[in-house]
């Protein structure tokens, strides 16, 4: 039921159940196998008729896949949640910060914090960003952070996600699923509610509207059906009672951005904007893009509508970026960071790239300009070619790599083949920056289903929990 | 709303009423074929439907015989003909897909069902249930659809989209099928009397559920200009161009813009015409001469929506 060697979010190392797991355990211990089998049916075809689908690049026919749902939370006490929301919302003040900082005067750089390069040469960075002056200067306003717990619980950033973060929908539609098959445990214990997240969405939307702007028009912009998260951006316009729009809705004149309707065009003055930057205007970056809306960011750059996230938050939470992410937040808040980094290799270092090639089988080797869980070498789960071609790929470029110890990811009981089993999980919450930064208790749990698999992503396999925070 | 989305919705609308409106013909046509004649003659009761949706010469070019077996084939399963069942059904379902925030549940999943159903329609699964079977299936789909929205939707101006399309498209429809049948409903002293000419106006107002409502409208016989007066002129009868054109009119006066001006007064013109038109009138003027200027303009109302609602700059 836990595992000796990793944190186990039920279970302390004694056996005993940790209290705020009490109510759920003793509703697994009075509630009869058939019917759990059953609430576990019932939430899959729920699932499947709504259409909570992911779809699935590289799969023959772009299938659409239901993301596994696990009914067994994961549960976290209100007093570790409130020392957690404090770091993330510290950690996002930091990284927004550091973007307007490096879009302005670059002290962060001049002071030496942060090697020019890894900033000024980032792919990510965009030049057309630099002197342009956002609402509230926030740059990521949806930021997800995704977290891990590691050796005695502790809990480290594993990655900052500053792009177009995705989840929040299935962290909704999961607590709805929950509530609906476990009303009794819900009585039980004070859970914190996050439905609120679409309101506070919108409203900070709404307060990041350029200035002067009464009653702002805000669209959720989506790349269209074939995305793969599709089902999110239908989900958060229809909850939000915002347009759904794509590309060819819009468009911009005179530097006002307009969406056709059937009385005629009408303003908008927020774009929440799930396409990257790459594609988000033929005029300014990819010109073969046909997601997009011309002069988008000429109109962006005028100040005449907001984007949400803005352009250029890529080089934030690039991995490259990340290891100087703790001194962001001391450089620009003068605090320590109240949620650390897992430690970080830069394979460009000598004495780094010397230790990770020595220790390969122990360590996590990622490209810093990747993305998910491709293209990574996880130590101790690789074969011995598998190593060496990796370590040739290392030689090639070093400073395209980083790499990280193994952690020990904690583990949180998850119905699986065999029954009930210890399964790693890790845990994104969202945090939204406008006027202020608010957060919904909780967030995204996933979980890697394959006995000992660390990879969660959903594109791989991965499923998810409804998270709880108690008390 | 967004235009791109009225546009979904009201072609998603005009692709259903479309596929029940072909069930009717076909099914007509199929009853018309069975009956004691010619053989030759039964034959060309196949082209009616071919000239009524205007596909006889596509047709053609897939198929050599105008036949039960090929045109059934084409008008049913085809998926190279976009206006067969199939083609409909599925088309109404894209469109309801890409419009899926503005519609309900129910009614996404009539649309969604209809569609998986007819994906195991074969011709072998046609030839044992029966051909009048499916037809009628195909019918109850656009029934009920129509009944979830009525039932189930907001009445916004999403609501009003739908319905446009869904009037127009019966209008448009209704007309066809009047003037492929025109040469039956033309006075005549050849023509008046005998079983067959019957059959002919019955088959006629089955086509479009209007047999009942004849016999209530005009406790008489069939007659050629009855049939006419009671498909074109009568407010009371919901097929009725009269009554699409009714409807038409009101939903684009609920949903005047002032783009949409030349649309309102196109819609209007129709209107007047049929609301203050009288029968005998038009056929002096000739049956098949108005029909097909009613189609025009018809067409040209469809594509002024298109400019004031769906396509801006």
């Amino acid at each position: 039921m836990f595992s000796d060697s990793c944190f186990d979010e039920m279970y302390a190392p004694d056996r005993t159940v940790r209290p705020h797991y009490g109510p759920l355990s003793d509703w697994m211990t009075q509630t009869v196998p058939e019917r759990i089998a059953h609430m576990r049916q019932a939430a899959q075809m729920l699932f499947h008729r709504v259409g909570i689908t992911f779809a699935v690049y590289g799969e023959e026919s772009g299938a659409e896949r239901l993301i596994p749902f696990d009914i067994l939370p994961h549960i976290i006490p209100a007093s570790e949640w409130r020392e957690l929301s404090a770091g993330l919302k510290q950690r996002v003040r930091a990284l927004n910060m550091f973007l307007h900082d490096i879009y302005h005067g670059q002290e962060i750089i001049k002071a030496g914090k942060i090697p020019a390069d890894k900033v000024l040469k980032n792919a990510q960075y965009r030049r057309e960003m630099q002197g342009i002056d956002v609402p509230s200067s926030t740059y990521a306003h949806i930021a997800g952070i995704d977290l891990v717990r590691a050796g005695q619980g502790e809990y480290y950033v594993l990655e900052d996600n500053l792009r177009t973060p995705s989840g929040v929908s299935y962290m909704l539609e999961n607590r709805k699923m929950m509530m609906r098959l476990m009303p009794e445990v819900f009585a039980r214990q004070s859970i914190a509610p996050v439905e609120r997240y679409p309101d506070l969405l919108l409203e900070m939307l709404r307060s990041v509207a350029p200035h002067g702007v009464h009653n702002p028009t805000v669209v959720l912009l989506t790349p269209g059906q074939f995305n793969s998260a599709y089902f999110e951006h239908a989900f958060l316009a229809q909850q939000m009672g915002v347009e759904l729009v794509e590309g060819a809705d819009l468009f911009v004149k005179e530097d006002q951005v307009y969406m056709r309707t059937t009385r005629g065009p009408q303003q908008v003055d927020v774009v929440y904007r799930r396409i990257d930057d790459d594609f988000l205007d033929p005029l300014a970056f990819r010109p073969d893009s046909i997601l997009g809306v011309p002069g988008l960011v000429a109109a962006y750059r005028k100040g005449c509508v907001t984007l949400a996230n803005a352009v250029g938050t890529g080089v934030a939470d690039d991995k490259s970026v990340y290891p100087f992410v703790p001194d962001m937040i001391r450089f620009y808040l003068g605090e320590e960071p109240i949620i650390a980094n897992v430690p970080t290799y830069l394979l460009e270092r000598e004495e780094d790239r010397r230790y990770v090639l020595d220790h390969l089988d122990e360590l996590v080797v990622k490209e810093a300009q990747g993305s998910g869980g491709y293209g990574m070498l996880i130590g101790p789960t690789s074969t011995a070619r598998e190593r060496e071609a990796y370590r040739q790929r290392v030689l090639e470029a070093p400073h395209k790599f980083i790499a990280q110890p193994t952690l020990s990811l904690s583990t949180c009981p998850t119905f699986v083949e065999q029954g009930v089993a210890p399964r790693h999980i890790d845990l994104r919450p969202f945090v939204l920056s406008g006027k202020d930064i608010v957060m919904v208790p909780g967030g995204l749990t996933r979980v890697a289903l394959k006995e000992g698999s660390l990879v969660v992503n959903s594109s791989q396999g991965g499923g998810t929990k409804d998270t709880w925070v108690v008390g | 709303m967004l235009s791109r989305t009225a546009n979904n919705l009201f072609w998603m609308a005009r692709y259903v009423e479309r596929a029940e409106n072909l069930a009717r013909i076909l099914d007509v046509t199929y009853r018309m074929s069975l009956m004691p004649q010619d053989t030759a003659v039964a034959q060309k009761e196949w082209f009616a439907p071919l000239n009524i949706t205007g596909t006889l010469f596509p047709f053609s070019g897939r198929y050599s015989t105008v036949g039960a077996h090929d045109v059934l084939r084409y008008m049913v399963l085809d998926s190279s003909n976009p206006s067969s069942i199939c083609s409909c059904a599925n088309a109404a379902r894209d469109n309801a897909r890409a419009a899926r925030g503005s519609i309900t549940s129910e009614m996404w999943e009539v649309l969604n069902s209809t569609w998986l159903e007819l994906q195991h329609v074969n011709e072998s699964r046609l030839d044992t249930e029966g051909v009048s079977q499916f037809f009628d299936w195909v019918k109850e789909r656009s029934h009920l659809f129509r009944g979830v929205t009525v039932g189930t939707a907001l009445k916004d101006e999403a609501f009003q989209f739908n319905r446009m399309g869904i009037f127009l498209e019966r209008a448009d429809n209704t007309a066809r099928i009047l003037d492929v049948k025109y040469h039956v409903l033309l006075p005549s002293v050849d023509d008046v009397g005998g079983a067959v000419d019957y059959y002919q106006w019955a088959a006629v107002l089955r086509s479009v559920s209007a047999f009942e409502s004849y016999r209530k409208v005009y406790r008489d016989v069939v007659t050629p200009l009855r049939v006419a007066e009671l498909l074109i002129l009568r407010e009371d009868m919901p097929r009725s161009l009269h009554n699409c054109m009714n409807e038409a009119y009101e939903i684009l006066k609920l949903l005047s813009t002032p783009q949409a001006r030349e649309a309102l007064r196109l819609a209007g013109d129709l209107w007047a015409h049929l609301h203050f038109g009288r029968i005998d009138v038009i056929f002096n003027h000739g049956l098949h001469e108005y029909l097909t200027d009613f189609l025009s303009r018809t067409a040209a109302l469809g594509d002024e929506i298109n400019r004031a609602y769906f396509t801006l700059n």
